[in-house]
């Protein structure tokens, strides 16, 4: 399958239907995608039907292996598990994870998803993979036939290789260890939650995860998780505490503990991992309390990198799956009522409702990652003019190294600054809004897909994709010691936009009760001026 | 490897034969993990029911003040205050500075359009769908189940696990089809069985005879030429016999038979009686209220069905329906002995009989004349008890009261005796399962 229209809905009509194109005549535009001329078909597909076995599901894992393996992809081993409605509820709530601490924003989300599918007002997410290796995909026991193996292919070959092969996924996260970290974690919040009482545990996550944002290292690779390391560290770290500690002298301890950072102060370098700052030098936390914040900053730095590549993520694995499906129709491997089949669910997961229409909650990551993973293929196997100059590296080669050259090397933003092209946003019609200080009453249009509003609308839509575009950047400016020991935080103000007070009243809470003393937040506009002051 | 293999892995592949030719390290096997012990959400969902007790505890109450004493005992729909449910988080004010964003589906704009802006709190925002994030949202609705909403409507308490010989199991005769009988009524003859039996008869007197006759043609032929006449003679008569066996006979009939048996009594009613005069202000119905659910939950796990009567009394007693008997406010004095009176013709007319077992439960604050008390006391004890299987009354004295004398109604009850009465006094909502349980345990003990 080399050149279907999707069915966006947002598509053009086709203007220039390809004359190589071998359907019938009466037909502008395929309704059923026609196997590619030339293939070897087998005479038999491989199964009929939405019934399912477990041999069948090996069967096609095997043929889309083998697919995969022709056309480059490198994944991880795959687990696949097969799992019932209520299950995947629980995993779902869980952020996906098998494994996960106890909190209650877990069960709220299970709850609401419970809610909302038993009233039929939402259905269950079709596919989980767990960036794990080997990598885990959840297949779940009502899917008919089609759906299985097209969650297979989406996420057993394209979330896996994607995985495999993104450069933020191999530098931050490992893994092979995020399981056993979580089942330390259980354990940890578990016996503290006995010790300590779960009040006390729930109100420190309940800090940490409004700063779990501010818990990431953002350009440094973080140390390997390993759960013994964990373990030995921990214990080290109280026993220690135990041995040494004595009320009466305690004083003398925090002195001397502080000393290194008292020199440090003069040239104090701002940070931006708030809760790695918090576990270090919160003066009063426990040694449990800092295990805690530690934990949700673990966790947040794996999610790390899945914040940043939505739309590449899914994406690659929408195109993979499309892509390898077609391959397996092309091969005789499926049939036609197959392919109906999970057209449909592709068509739902892909569609883009108009920003103006009552179905639209925002871009649909899916959407945008496909149409753009697929024009790089369309611009690779038959670029037009406007390619050409576009895309002058890209026109004409291989796409299968195009394709995963912008798996490899790419995160949201930078996906769409080099790979949004012209074809896709005339497609998706997007154009770009400027809401100013000028002008409280109204948006004005800037630019529009034209050749004068290209580039404006590609570096826009970029930008919007840049993490601080929708997180706030907070540095930690400058903790004093003396006593006060009060917490500077800082906000570098980008093109004027604050804070909302009561987000930032209400965080900045949160920061207190680590802290436990003043926290104090200002907002720096770019040229240094302070514009505004939080104070808790 | 973090995870166990487990029972249904199906390994087909050798992965490292498999990535030793190609990247594709393939599948390493299928788990079937639908056999797992369900209820891994369960801690989280405990968690969060746990957190916000006290706005679930308030929705819980508003629901169960809507509905039905029947409905109570099932789960349903929650629905609690978003505020406090939001997950914070560091958000840009849109009211300040400016910004660009992409949004798509443009169908009429050029460059230098305008859009009037979309009020606050509407979607429209391009920024992105960031998970998680939440928000504040009005309410926050969600389902609890059976178990979790009783477990709130009883203020944590556990529903009662009581054995079923805990209190008041009487058992009744019952006729019950026990076999067959050769005796009976025409109308209970079975005419298939009849015929049955008939044909095994003949069957075993046709082979009896047979024998004989074999029997006899063997002395025959022992007995020499000519055989004796009387042997003959008796071989004809018995082969006659064999042909001409009757069609029915009367120890061929059969007839449903009928056995007595000991039988639990299946069938239940409880009648409510409750004081709607003045003096009982909603708070005293409320706990009335709870205290009949209860007693109608725990009835429903005995019985299985069972059916309620509402009587109402100021100083006359009407049976009412449930939506009047808690919330039709009336004025007037207090009379008690009518509303015992009407439960005894209730109970005469359309509950008598061994295998209705009838509770009643009283509410009142315990006001009366004492003339009214001597009477109802004495009605009680002499008529209306020995019908019950049980009989409760709570005594809901006003909050503002003496609290150590006890009400007049109180008083007047302290003359009745036996195993089937049983009073208690209920303050306020904590009080009711403690008394409940004592209510419905002290029987044992007895």
């Amino acid at each position: 399958m080399t050149e279907t229209e999707g069915n966006t809905g947002t598509t053009e009509p086709s203007a220039n239907p390809d004359p190589q194109r071998p359907w019938p005549k009466l037909l502008t535009k395929p309704t059923v995608p026609m196997p590619r001329p030339g293939v070897q078909r087998r005479g038999e597909p491989i199964a009929t039907g939405s019934e399912w076995t477990l041999g069948t599901l090996e069967k096609y894992d095997r043929a889309i292996a083998a697919h995969a393996g022709r056309l480059g992809l490198d994944t991880y081993p795959i687990q696949y598990e097969l799992i019932t409605a209520s299950q995947m509820l629980d995993l779902c709530s869980t952020v996906g994870m098998p494994v996960h601490y106890a909190h209650w924003s877990f069960g709220k989300s299970l709850l609401s998803q419970e809610h909302g599918y038993r009233k039929g007002m939402t259905g269950l997410a079709y596919e989980i993979v767990i960036n794990t290796s080997p990598s885990i995909a959840y297949l779940m026991e009502t899917n008919t036939l089609a759906l299985q193996v097209l969650v297979m292919a989406h996420a057993g070959y394209g979330h896996n290789a994607f995985f495999k092969t993104n450069y933020l996924f191999r530098q931050f996260t490992q893994a092979d260890a995020i399981l056993d970290y979580l089942q330390f974690a259980r354990s940890f919040v578990q016996e503290c939650e006995e010790q300590y009482g779960w009040r006390e545990v729930e109100s420190v996550l309940d800090c940490c995860h409004a700063l779990a944002p501010y818990g990431v290292d953002r350009y440094r690779r973080p140390a390997r998780l390993s759960v013994k390391r964990e373990r030995a560290r921990l214990n080290e770290r109280l026993k220690f505490a135990e041995k040494h500690y004595n009320p009466d002298f305690a004083h003398l301890h925090m002195h001397e503990r502080d000393e290194p950072e008292a020199e440090s102060l003069e040239a104090f370098d701002p940070q931006e991992n708030l809760l790695y700052f918090i576990e270090k030098h919160a003066p009063k936390l426990q040694p449990w309390q800092r295990e805690l914040v530690r934990i949700v900053r673990k966790v947040s730095q794996y999610f790390y990198p899945q914040r940043l590549t939505k739309v590449a993520n899914e994406g690659a694995a929408t195109f993979w799956h499309y892509t390898l499906l077609n391959e397996l129709y092309d091969a005789g491997e499926v049939d036609d009522g197959f392919m109906l089949e999970w057209l449909g669910n592709h068509g739902d997961v892909v569609a883009q409702p108009p920003f103006d229409s009552r179905g639209f909650r925002g871009l649909n990551p899916y959407a945008l990652g496909f149409s753009i993973f697929r024009d790089i293929r369309r611009i690779c196997e038959l670029p037009t003019d406007e390619d050409r100059e576009w895309f002058p590296s890209l026109a004409g080669t291989p796409w299968p190294e195009a394709i995963r050259f912008a798996m490899t090397n790419f995160k949201d933003d930078s996906l769409i600054e080099q790979y949004l092209s012209p074809k896709v946003m005339r497609d998706m019609r997007l154009f770009m809004m400027h809401d100013g200080e000028d002008d409280r009453d109204h948006y004005h249009v800037h630019a529009i897909h034209n050749e004068a509003g290209y580039t404006k609308v590609r570096q826009t839509l970029a930008g919007q994709y840049r993490s601080e575009a929708y997180i706030p950047t907070i540095v930690v400016a400058r903790a004093s010691d003396d006593a006060e020991r009060a917490l500077l935080l800082q906000h570098r103000v980008e093109s004027g936009r604050l804070l909302d007070a009561q987000s930032a009243e209400t965080v900045l809470g949160y920061v207190k009760q680590l802290w436990k003393f003043d926290v104090v937040l200002e907002e720096i506009g770019s040229d240094g001026r302070r514009l505004k002051i939080h104070r808790t | 490897m973090p995870r166990k293999p487990d029972r249904e892995s199906t390994p087909y592949t050798d992965p490292q034969d498999a990535s030793a030719d190609s990247p594709i390290a393939g599948l390493l096997r299928i788990v079937d993990r639908r056999s797992d012990p369900p209820g891994r959400g369960a801690v989280n969902r405990e968690r969060f029911i746990r957190r916000f007790k006290d706005d679930i505890k308030r929705a819980a109450d508003e629901e169960f003040g809507k509905r039905s004493i029947k409905d109570v005992g099932r789960g349903g729909r929650i629905s609690i205050p978003g505020r406090g449910l939001a997950e914070p988080r560091l958000t840009h004010d849109d009211d300040s500075g400016s910004r660009d964003f992409v949004l798509p589906g443009n169908r009429e704009y050029l460059p230098g359009d305008s859009i009037s802006r979309p009020r606050r709190g509407g979607e429209g925002e391009g920024d992105g769908d960031d998970a998680g994030s939440g928000g504040s949202t009005d309410s926050f609705g969600f389902a609890l189940s059976r178990e979790e909403f009783l477990a709130l409507f009883f203020d944590d308490l556990e529903l009662p696990n009581l054995e079923r010989t805990r209190f008041g199991e009487m058992s009744m005769e019952r006729m019950r089809r026990g076999g067959y009988s050769r005796e009976g009524l025409a109308s209970n003859l079975l005419p298939g069985m009849t015929v049955r039996m008939g044909i095994a008869r003949r069957i075993a007197l046709r082979g009896a005879l047979l024998e004989r006759i074999e029997e006899l043609e063997g002395e025959v032929a022992q007995a020499g030429d000519p055989p004796p006449a009387e042997l003959l003679e008796e071989i004809a008569r018995l082969r006659a016999r064999r042909e001409h066996l009757p069609f029915l006979e009367d120890v061929d009939r059969r007839y449903r038979s009928r056995v007595p048996t000991a039988a639990p009594a299946t069938r239940a009613v409880m009648l409510c009686l409750m004081d709607v005069s003045g003096s009982m202000d909603e708070r005293k119905k409320d706990l009335a209220k709870r205290f009949f659910a209860l007693l109608y939950l725990f009835l429903e796990r005995k019985y299985g069905r069972v059916e309620v009567i509402f009587v109402r009394h100021t100083e006359t007693a009407e049976e009412v329906d449930e939506e009047r008997f808690f919330h039709d406010p009336q004025t007037g004095g207090t009379l008690v002995h009518p509303a015992l009176e009407l439960a005894y013709r209730i109970v005469q007319e359309r509950y008598a009989g061994p295998d209705w077992n009838v509770y009643v439960a009283q509410a009142s604050d315990g006001d009366c004349t004492g003339e009214d008390g001597r009477r109802s006391a004495a009605f009680l004890q002499q008529d209306l008890l020995p019908l019950l299987r049980y009989f409760a009354y709570i005594d809901i004295p006003s909050s503002s009261g003496w609290f150590n004398r006890a009400s007049d109604l109180w008083q007047s009850y302290d003359v009745i005796e036996g195993p089937v009465f049983a009073r208690r006094a209920v303050h306020d909502r904590g009080d009711i399962w403690p008394v409940f349980r004592e209510l419905f345990a002290r029987k044992q003990a007895a």
